[in-house]
């Protein structure tokens, strides 16, 4: 029994965390940039649809679609006043701008925590979920909301893929990924491919975060741990590969899940970071790296 | 070139003279406050040792002070050990722990780095809180001995401290060798075609970096009579220490110090603000990367150059 529950509960964590660490990879594969205020962006979203829908009488969904909105919110503000302006800046010589950007996003991530615990407490907060109920299989009781979290998650990334792959316009961002010299030769305007970047990095933070606040609740102390956990599936999975991501992703998932049940919740995240340390000292570009 | 200006002294040694007259003046409470304010000052010169000179995303400066905080703090506690064994081999551990992030830092570019770095927080965290019995866990380790129980005495230590420290690390930047760390830090492949040995130069730093580290979290233990994740190791406190770096402004060992007097003396003015002093902090920190790339120190050295 306690396998398929392992099975049951490790598919729905691991379908959230490759969500939340697929907009992450994609950033990074475009335009280069490791977003650390990553987590405080999800929590936002979390935060924006619990406060919609239970402080101000908004229904569920509408609390949902104004969180994913102010997670798209949140992300374009933080590309215009925080990583555009040391990209563009004068003053950071080119080999430090990415030590900078590190340290800028670290920063407003932190800001964002703050003026998110001031507002509304740094209590954790559950967001009301979509759908009640509770599904058995086989003897094992799992929430509706559970397997409908996975199934978000799931349809988000097929439609990215699908995007991503087939679209033209989301070809350009592949295309981007690769050679942003070519894509620029090509008569491309790599400024608005950033500004797409960020907005789809957005949305899929938000419904990740919103999901997230549905499923194990969040509050502002998240921030940190979030921001780590995508960092290393990315890192894990190989920086820009999405595949890699998304096997990093369900091997983290199931390993803490696995270790949460047969060792015991207080040793949940050790394996990953041993895991971890090891992939670092004899593979350093993941998984799927293309170093 | 000498190691240490004599324009750098002529500006430090008023304000050490008068930090050391201090005692005599202000309230014990103020002092020790100081006297954190003096330790954070040197975990932030250290941290700025690896990131500002060897160009290494460090963002586990809490781990080298966590290992030879409780590995000061564990022998004392367990073993009775005297103050001053405890302290070097807390600092032993701290740069074994050094030599260890070393490694991977050879093989590892910037963001793969910093998230070994970020790694090692995590985890020693989670050993701490898992090795409870040895450790006290999410509570905390309670040393039996201290250094003194006299503000003024932990003040003028600190002091001592950050000045010994201060002047040492200084003294490196400015060596041949620091020149070559710097040079390697910046463009590895480029030192290492001059004939320089980067993994020497930037082995040596670590060492140096979590020596000092690692003691100053020593003291910092013996002075507090206690040791907590919360206050010595979680990612808020390297966060923290980071910001004082970033704000006195990088590659100049001493605005670390600034940065951590400053950091300190701003929390507690803006203690009124309750949860939005950090916000404040923060938000002043990535104005000054934002406008101010090089530090404040950086923003005053140029302006003299200029």
């Amino acid at each position: 029994m306690i396998g398929l529950q392992i099975l049951v509960d490790g598919f729905a964590i691991s379908a959230l965390y490759a969500l939340g660490a697929m907009g992450f990879t994609l950033i990074f594969g475009v335009s280069g940039v490791l977003n650390l205020s990553h987590g405080a962006l999800m929590v936002t979203a979390a935060v924006a649809a619990w406060a919609a829908s239970a402080q101000y009488g908004f229904g569920s969904y509408a609390g949902a679609a104004i969180g994913v909105v102010c997670g798209l919110l949140g992300a374009l503000v933080t590309y215009f006043a925080v990583v555009a302006p040391i990209e563009r800046s004068k003053a950071i010589p080119r080999a430090e701008k990415e030590i900078f950007i590190l340290t800028g996003t670290l920063l407003w991530g932190i800001m964002i925590q703050q003026l998110v615990a001031y507002f509304y407490t740094d209590n954790p907060k559950t967001v009301l979920p979509l759908i009640e109920g509770v599904v058995e299989l086989a003897g094992v009781r799992t929430p509706r909301n559970e397997w409908f979290t996975a199934l978000v998650c799931w349809v988000v990334i097929a439609l990215l893929w699908a995007f991503v792959n087939k679209a033209r316009a989301g070809k350009v961002l592949l295309a981007a990924s690769m050679n942003p010299r070519g894509v620029t030769l090509l008569g491309h305007d790599m400024g608005r491919i950033y500004i797409a970047v960020w907005a789809i990095y957005g949305l899929l933070a938000g419904i990740a975060g919103v999901l997230l606040g549905m499923f194990l609740g969040v509050s502002s102390y998240s921030v940190g741990p979030l921001t780590a956990s995508a960092f290393s599936i990315v890192v894990l999975g190989g920086l820009g590969s999405v595949t890699g991501s998304l096997i990093a992703a369900y091997v983290v998932g199931y390993l803490e899940t696995a270790t949460a049940y047969l060792v015991s919740p207080a040793y949940r995240v050790i394996p990953a970071l041993l895991l971890l340390v090891a992939v670092m000292y004899l593979r350093p570009q993941g998984f799927l790296g293309r170093r | 070139m000498s190691l240490i200006p004599a324009r750098f002294i002529l500006i430090a040694l008023p304000i050490l003279v008068a930090a050391a007259l201090l005692p005599l003046g202000v309230s014990g409470y103020i002092l020790g406050l100081l006297t954190i304010a003096y330790y954070f000052a040197v975990f932030s010169m250290a941290w700025d040792l690896l990131f500002g000179f060897a160009g290494e995303v460090n963002f586990g400066p809490t781990f080298l002070i966590g290992l030879g905080a409780y590995g000061a703090g564990i022998l004392n506690n367990r073993y009775g050990l005297d103050i001053p064994l405890c302290l070097l081999a807390g600092t032993a551990l701290a740069v074994i722990g050094g030599l260890a992030l070393a490694v991977p830092a050879l093989k590892l570019s910037g963001p793969y780095f910093g998230l070994v770095t970020l790694v090692a927080v995590l985890l020693l965290q989670n050993l701490i809180v898992v090795f409870s019995d040895l450790t006290g866990g999410e509570i905390g380790l309670t040393v039996p001995d201290v250094i003194s129980i006299d503000a003024d005495t932990n003040y003028w230590i600190a002091l001592g401290f950050m000045t010994v420290s201060g002047l040492i690390l200084t003294a490196i930047s400015r060596s041949p060798a620091g020149l070559i760390l710097q040079a390697a830090g910046q463009d590895p492949v480029v030192a290492g075609a001059l004939g320089f040995n980067v993994a020497k130069h930037k082995i040596a730093a670590f060492a140096v970096s979590a020596a000092f580290s690692g003691l100053a979290g020593g003291l910092i233990v013996f002075y507090m009579g206690t040791a907590s994740v919360g206050t010595l190791i979680d990612t808020s406190v390297g966060v923290q220490i980071i910001i004082a770096a970033v704000l006195g402004g990088r590659r100049t060992i001493v605005g670390g110090a600034l940065g951590a007097v400053f950091l300190i003396a701003a929390g507690e003015l803006l203690r009124p603000l309750g949860s939005l002093s950090t916000f404040v902090v923060s938000a002043a920190a990535l104005a000054v990367i934002l406008f101010v790339p090089t530090g404040l120190l950086g923003l005053a050295s140029f302006r003299r150059a200029s």
